[in-house]
């Protein structure tokens, strides 16, 4: 009975996509007011209506119909509660799902809350969401079903399949097979709907960029109406990247963060390219440069956004994150193509019409260097592209796959990150229009001075590595320029003001957000960068098998094993648990207490390291294994990690920055009101 | 780069293609630069994706690093907690996509390769923690060299379980 609601509402949803499409195109076409609200109406229903379906799903979750294909495979009978929810996008056909929801949730917004002001570009902007959307729900009807249900045939087997198909017998388990314990973390429940709502929120912008080109609006206003759009979408993006690092730095237990995987970069690749649209595009709306740029990075991000669905789900690369093999992959290719071939049609049809307002004219002005920024992430992401690619392309021309690892990735990405690092720290301080290198140094080497206290600090505390000095020194500048420019700023508004400073600092903030936002988002880069610096560079590893209060020195630390204990049947599992206590010089550090669990449903272990997080170093001790028996000791492998609590520390400074970024100027906003007094 | 003021601002009034050109030898260096880092970076660290036959018959050569994917025996996985010496016998498994699906799927492909005994095996040794899912019938992809004695050292080991992911009908599936 649910499904059969379920799937006519799915229905009813990709008709009224269609419509929403045909009409929107004859709106805008005669202009008739008529139309437009009929597709305008078509497009705000398409999101109650899958609400409708989802709700189904997720009732069929929580009832434990295992009789249907998308419940048995990712449910069973005591998962807790918040589990079955995230069940709705641990696989294939529920993400899917889930993704058409997000899609056109988000267009419902834009279209309730930006229908009047952008009401010329409405029409495109439906049919390009629209359009987005019904190739979903193509795929999620058509191809990736989460409604299929089980049936045992006359021979026996079992197939599932949307419909009985004649003589055949629904199949009734009596339990599901579960999440993958290695999902069954926190982070992972909230890291898939993170990354999805970065990934569709980059959406709205694609879709203004594009009615903008149709209609031939060459001023900024596409970018103005979604630039709130596309800070969201960054946001998100990067706090669904950071979460999964978490997750992988909390339970796949290899002592990393981060492992350069297919999909994990198939995720980066529309940040960075987002990234440097995020910086192109104040160059638009302050000085009316970079149009062309700015479109293109639009067109780039949006494609990559779905570039990075398709090879997460189309088994043309071996990673841990890939969903199974599927038949959804030439799908996906043909709409990458048409989307990227239309888009580019369209910008190289009113590429004259889309000139900058001025020349950049000197390479240390501000305007050059931000095209350096944007350069320089572009260039990163094609040396992500290529080391995603190197194994298809390598195959097509040699009849050989070679891949490359990480290490690949490390040894060219490396240093244009560390360029990019230097460019944040000079910025702030450089001038728009005609500049020199001259005038720059003189703005930059006080802060720059300061800075290389930084990097003399960490020789003196022993380090001997240039590249992590010089990785150092990168962070003290852009600290040092960050806080000395505030500084300076807040310095002369509260002399011009005769106020205190923290007044100054709160009336500056709040009148600029844009601009000190853009600053905590960079000191919360570099805290990020910190950690990283400190786990790869300074990172140390040992093994040892210790027998029950036998020590080992490590690290500076004393780690001594105090026992073992061993718990049959926990939930579902058999837990082991070992105790080491720490301690440095006479101090007691506490315990450490890694863990091996044993899930017997689903036949496996899940090895989750014990962690002692300071804000110096991580110890991270994993429980290899253990003689159960004779019960004389245990075997760890232990990390030490510097710094690495700054790389979760950064992320959550970013994020408040981004706030800050996004949060309405008060100017703004009586502006606005009275534009709608006045109407 | 611009080391004279005077100059750069009067140049910029007057020769203005002097300045396009600026940019432009400006951003070949910077492809140029780009370019080199990736070749250089791909020639330490290109590994060539191999099966397992193929790299038992020698048709790889001794070139480089291989990446190799096979399948698992749950019954050779050997693990030495001291040394943290790991060792397993992986049967050789088609390297093509397309062969696998026309198989009948990556988990029957691997199902069925476990139990084949023509199907080319190797042995594998891994120093380090044991991974997770290493278990029977999982699809190991190892990154590493095959050395003289015909056993397969791997730096890097991934794994998957395509059981848990895949299409897997119920058993005890009842009318």
């Amino acid at each position: 009975m649910i499904s059969i609601i379920a799937l006519g509402l799915l229905v009813i949803a990709l008709v009224i996509t269609v419509n929403a499409i045909v009409t929107g195109v004859f709106a805008a076409r005669n202009g008739s007011a008529l139309t437009l609200e009929s597709s305008r109406r078509a497009a705000l229903a398409v999101f109650p209506l899958l609400t409708g379906v989802l709700v189904c799903l997720l009732i069929l979750l929580f009832t434990g119909r295992f009789e249907y294909a998308y419940v048995y495979q990712t449910t069973e009978v005591d998962m807790p509660f918040y589990l079955k929810v995230a069940a709705l996008w641990g696989g294939q056909e529920g993400s899917l799902l889930f993704w058409c929801w997000l899609l056109s949730g988000f267009s419902f917004i834009a279209l309730v809350r930006q229908w009047k002001r952008d009401r010329d570009l409405m029409p495109w902007v439906i049919v390009v969401t629209m359009f987005t959307l019904l190739f979903f729900l193509v795929l999620v009807l058509f191809f990736e079903n989460p409604f299929n249900r089980y049936y045992i045939t006359m021979d026996g087997q079992v197939m599932s399949a949307l419909f009985s198909t004649g003589f055949t017998l629904l199949a009734d388990p009596s339990n599901g097979m579960g999440l993958n314990p290695l999902l069954r973390h926190f982070g992972m429940v909230i890291h898939p709907p993170t990354l999805y709502l970065g990934f569709t929120g980059f959406v709205i912008p694609f879709a203004y960029a594009i009615a903008s080109l149709i209609k031939g609006r060459t001023d900024d206003h596409w970018i103005r109406a979604t630039r709130k759009w596309s800070l969201a979408a960054w946001l998100f993006l990067s706090a669904g990247l950071v979460l999964g690092s978490r997750w992988a730095y909390d339970v796949l237990g290899w002592g990393g963060y981060w492992g350069w995987d297919a999909v994990e970069i198939s995720a980066l690749m529309p940040w960075l390219t987002g990234t440097a649209y995020l910086h192109s595009m104040m160059m638009q709306e302050k000085r009316g440069l970079f149009k062309h740029w700015n479109i293109a990075l639009i067109i780039l991000t949006f494609c990559l956004v779905i570039l990075g669905t398709f090879l997460t789900r189309s088994g043309l690369l071996s990673s841990v994150h890939a969903f199974s093999e599927s038949a959804i992959g030439p799908a996906f290719f043909v709409f990458i193509t048409i989307v990227f071939i239309a888009s580019l049609v369209l910008l190289i049809w009113r590429w004259s019409s889309l000139g900058s307002a001025y020349p950049v004219k000197s390479f240390f002005s501000r305007e050059g260097l931000f095209l350096f920024n944007n350069l320089l992430f572009v260039a990163i992401f094609l040396i992500c592209l290529t080391g995603v690619l190197f194994p298809i392309f390598s195959e097509l021309f040699t009849g050989q796959q070679v891949t490359v690892g990480p290490p690949f990735y490390r040894r060219s990405t490396g240093p244009l990150f560390g360029l990019l690092f230097l460019l944040m720290g000079i910025v702030p301080l450089s001038a728009w229009g005609t500049s020199t290198a001259k005038r720059l140094n003189s703005e930059i080497w006080k802060p720059a001075v300061v800075s290389l206290t930084f990097p003399l600090a960490a020789i003196l505390l022993g380090v001997r590595q240039w590249g992590g000095a010089l990785g150092i020194w990168l962070v003290g500048l852009v600290i040092c320029v960050t806080l000395f420019d505030y500084a300076r700023s807040v310095g002369v508004s509260a002399r011009n003001n005769h106020e205190p400073w923290w007044k100054a600092f709160n009336r500056l903030t709040s009148r600029n957000r844009r601009r000190y936002g853009g600053y905590i988002i960079h000191l919360g880069i570099v805290l990020m960068g910190l950690g990283i610096i400190g786990i790869e560079f300074f990172q140390s590893e040992t093994q040892a098998t210790l027998a029950p209060e036998q020590s080992i020195d490590f690290a500076g630390y004393n780690l001594t094993y105090k026992g073992l204990s061993v718990q049959d049947n926990v939930e579902g599992r058999e837990a082991a648990r070992a105790y080491i206590d720490v301690s440095k010089g006479s101090r007691n550090l506490g315990t450490i207490t890694p863990r091996h669990d044993f899930y017997y449903t689903a036949e496996q272990t899940v090895t989750l390291p014990g962690l002692r997080s300071t804000l110096k170093d991580d110890l991270y001790i994993i429980l290899v294994d253990w003689m159960p028996i004779s019960s004389d000791g245990a075997t760890f492998k232990i990390f030490h990690n510097p710094l690495i609590k700054w790389l979760w520390i950064g992320s959550i400074v970013l994020m408040l920055g981004t706030l800050v970024a996004m949060w309405p100027d008060p100017e703004r906003k009586t502006a606005a009101l009275e534009v709608k007094a006045g109407v | 780069m611009n080391a004279n003021p005077a100059q750069s601002s009067t140049n910029s009034s007057k020769k203005k293609p002097f300045k396009v050109n600026k940019f432009l030898i400006g951003g070949i260096v910077l492809f140029a630069a780009v370019v080199l880092l990736v070749i250089t970076s791909v020639k330490g660290n290109a590994q060539y994706y191999l099966t397992v036959a193929e790299l038992m018959t020698g048709k790889a050569g001794s070139q480089g690093n291989a990446r190799v994917s096979g399948v698992v025996l749950g019954d050779t996985i050997m693990y030495d907690q001291q040394t943290l010496e790991l060792s397993f016998t992986v049967a050789n498994i088609p390297g093509d996509n397309k062969e696998i699906e026309a198989l009948g799927g990556l988990a029957q492909v691997l199902h069925d390769a476990a139990f084949d005994p023509n199907a080319e095996r190797m042995q594998v040794i891994y120093r380090g923690v044991k991974p997770d899912l290493l278990k029977n019938e999982a699809q190991a992809i190892m990154t590493g060299k095959l050395g003289a004695d015909g056993v397969f050292y791997a730096d890097e080991l991934l794994l998957k379980c395509p059981s848990r992911y895949e299409d897997s009908v119920p058993e005890q599936a009842q009318p």
